[in-house]
């Protein structure tokens, strides 16, 4: 029956490259075995990684899809896939599936032509930098490009030499990092996402993109909202337990949406509209 | 129209047998029906239903779907599906025969479920009247009639006849095959049944269950509803609603290491289990309430909400019959509906 297909038989991959971000952060670089990428994806979107007899996981695909080498994942350390994923070597086979989900309105109105305010909280850098680097590669079709990103502290900021050497240095590019704690080799700004954001005053002409840990997302949005932001303005990911990603093995739903198929995307308004249960 | 005489029924089901594997319900030691495959002996049960639900037909409740090799580093992966062999299902309820169209509805939308879908085009429903509806019954509830369940072949069992009438191709190919011990009918015994259980359809307890007020775009006037702590209280949350429920369809998937190789399968889960949707920062549904509510809210909101109004329920009564506590959606429509006490 090879013939047919079918989305949860995943494809070979193979490791190519593992980054240290943080002690439990890793960064993998993922290509097939005759080293091309798995699949073409778009901002947003998210792969199943399986290591055969531990288990498969949901993350988001951290590359741009203008990448035409490779893609990447970065990973926390928080269970069986994980564990396992952050002790293997390069040269190592997993198996992929996917991509799955919405994407970010990338190459909509809602984004393009405007300014974004993109807004991270440790690991939620991972789904952002996808949409960074996109709209860094397609720079003229957006306006000014804000980061504000933060983390428990500066040992904890992922990806940091790519923000500091290359975003950092773009020009109408403007990163904002934050640490929770002082730390006498962090010069920069200490303090919490949601009260950065609101010291930064930022005015609400702009699309703001928000991801992180559901409390960071929570302030965060609170801020913005203070700020003047109106839901229709604010995006941001969704992430829940999943098994099929495609909606059908009933897990990842709020309400009649699946977050595996209708989002991870979603902008504040249509969230709203769904229950209370995330 | 076909026909065939009860006396010849088993001659009926070993030609069907002689062709494709053929199951039915059968009497257990236990006295409850389950579908078995036939065999010579085995007699059809004339219980009302089956404990469980056909769906494990298409949708098993364990199903390898996969396998891998790992060596070194290298990992294999291995199609294993095969396509699905002719069979027939036989003497299904006009209730359970809607559930393959809800069960159609998810498995069968893009990306196509090829697991499913292989049974699908190769399973021959055979579904067959309700003489005799019982009180936990509600499938008119949902329009559904138990007079005509239209499934590939349609039969009527009288006191000492079978009336049969094919709705697809598949049905039509099955007839063909016991065609020689069939003759051509008319369908006056099967109008009068119908009237016949159209009276008893009305004076059953449940019939007047009240549906209007759920559908897709409730989400709102029942979310909330302070009801859901009752309800819900003495909830066990041990899952049994849910797996003898032939519209439910939640699963979960697993590796399994032989020693040779890696299976990858899947299996049944249920979204009354605490561990359903628990993750690393915690879980969306922490409270046994908001997993009842998770069940009913999708059977009676969500599900209708996403598949142009249809409900995710068909009233066939097994979770009335078969909760430990007696919850069940019945008590659960007329509590949330305002209509308990009557
Ligand atoms: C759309 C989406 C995108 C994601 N993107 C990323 C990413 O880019 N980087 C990253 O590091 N992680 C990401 N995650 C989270 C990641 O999927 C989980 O951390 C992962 O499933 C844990 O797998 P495990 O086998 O290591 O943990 P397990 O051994 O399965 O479990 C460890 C703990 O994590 C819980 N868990 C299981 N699934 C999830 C889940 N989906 N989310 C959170 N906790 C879970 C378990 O219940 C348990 O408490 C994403 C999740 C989703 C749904
Ligand atoms: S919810 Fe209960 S009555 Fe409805 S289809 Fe499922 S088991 Fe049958
Ligand atoms: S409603 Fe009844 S059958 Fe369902 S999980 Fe609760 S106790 Fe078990
Ligand atoms: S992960 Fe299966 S329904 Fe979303």
């Amino acid at each position: 029956m090879n013939n047919t297909n079918e989305t949860l038989i995943p494809k070979v991959g193979v490791i190519t490259d593992v980054r240290i971000d943080t002690a439990d952060i890793k960064t993998f670089r993922v290509v097939t075995p005759d080293g091309k990428k798995a699949f073409e994806h778009m901002p947003g979107q998210c792969a199943m990684l399986s290591i055969p007899g531990v288990g498969e996981a949901m993350f988001s695909i951290t590359s741009s899809p203008t990448n035409t080498e490779y893609m990447e994942f970065s990973i926390k350390k928080c269970g069986c896939v994980t564990e396992w994923l952050h002790q293997a070597e390069v040269g190592q086979q997993i198996t992929i599936r996917g991509p799955y989900g919405n994407a970010f309105p990338v190459d909509s109105d809602e984004f393009k032509g405007k300014k974004l305010l993109f807004i991270a909280g440790g690991i939620g850098i991972a789904p952002l930098r996808s949409v960074i680097n996109y709209c860094r590669y397609y720079r003229d079709d957006y306006k000014s490009i804000n980061l504000v990103y933060g983390s428990r502290s500066m040992d904890d900021l992922v990806n940091y030499n790519e923000i500091i050497n290359e975003w950092a240095k773009d020009k109408e590019m403007y990163v904002y990092l934050t640490v929770d704690k002082e730390d006498p080799d962090w010069v920069k700004h200490v303090g919490f996402v949601p009260n950065y954001v609101k010291e930064l005053k930022y005015t609400p002409d702009r699309v703001a993109i928000v991801c992180g840990p559901p409390i960071m997302i929570k302030f965060t949005v609170a801020a913005l909202k203070e700020l003047g932001f109106k839901d229709t303005q604010i995006y941001t990911t969704m992430e829940l337990r999943m098994k099929c990603g495609v909606g059908k093995c009933g897990r990842c739903n709020i309400g009649s949406k699946y977050v595996c198929k209708d989002g991870p995307v979603f902008r504040y308004d249509e969230l709203g509209e769904l229950p209370d249960e995330y | 129209m076909r026909k065939i005489s009860l006396q010849k029924i088993d001659l009926m089901f070993a030609e069907i047998a002689n062709n494709m594997s053929l199951y039915l319900p059968v009497d257990q030691n236990d006295g409850k029906a389950a579908y078995t495959k036939w065999e010579e002996g085995k007699k059809w049960s004339n219980a009302l239903n089956t404990v469980k639900s056909p769906k494990d037909f298409f949708f098993p409740q364990t199903e390898d779907m996969m396998e891998f090799k790992v060596e070194g580093k290298n990992v294999e992966v291995i199609d294993t599906r095969k396509v699905s062999e002719d069979f027939v299902v036989f003497g299904v309820r006009a209730c359970d025969v809607k559930a393959f169209d809800i069960l159609d509805r998810v498995f069968l939308v893009d990306p196509r479920d090829s697991y499913y879908a292989t049974k699908r085009e190769h399973g021959i429903i055979v579904s067959v009247a309700c003489t005799r509806p019982s009180e936990t019954c509600f499938c008119s509830a949902f329009g559904i009639d138990p007079a005509e369940p239209k499934a590939d072949v349609s039969v009527w069992k009288t006191e000492d006849e079978l009336f049969m009438q094919s709705n697809t191709e598949k049905g039509e190919k099955l007839l063909k095959m016991i065609e020689g011990l069939t003759e051509e009918a008319n369908d006056e015994k099967v109008k009068e049944q119908k009237e016949q259980i159209s009276k008893i359809m009305k004076k059953l307890p449940l019939a007047d269950l009240d549906t209007s007020k759920f559908g897709g775009g409730k989400t709102d006037d029942f979310f909330k509803a302070p009801e859901w702590d009752e309800l819900s209280e003495t909830c066990l949350g041990c899952g049994t609603c849910t797996f003898v429920c032939p519209t439910c369809q939640c699963y979960d998937i697993k590796d399994f290491n032989t020693g040779k190789g890696i299976i990858r399968y899947r299996c049944w889960d249920s979204c009354m289990y605490s561990e359903f949707t628990r993750m690393a920062h915690g879980n969306n549904r922490n409270s046994q309430k908001e997993r009842f509510r998770q069940r009913f809210m999708h059977k009676l909101v969500y599900y209708p909400e996403n598949n142009d109004g249809i409900f995710g329920c068909v009233g066939c009564g097994r979770c009335v019959s078969r909760c430990p506590i007696s919850m069940n959606i019945v008590k659960v429509m007329k509590k949330l509906g305002g209509k308990e006490n009557e």
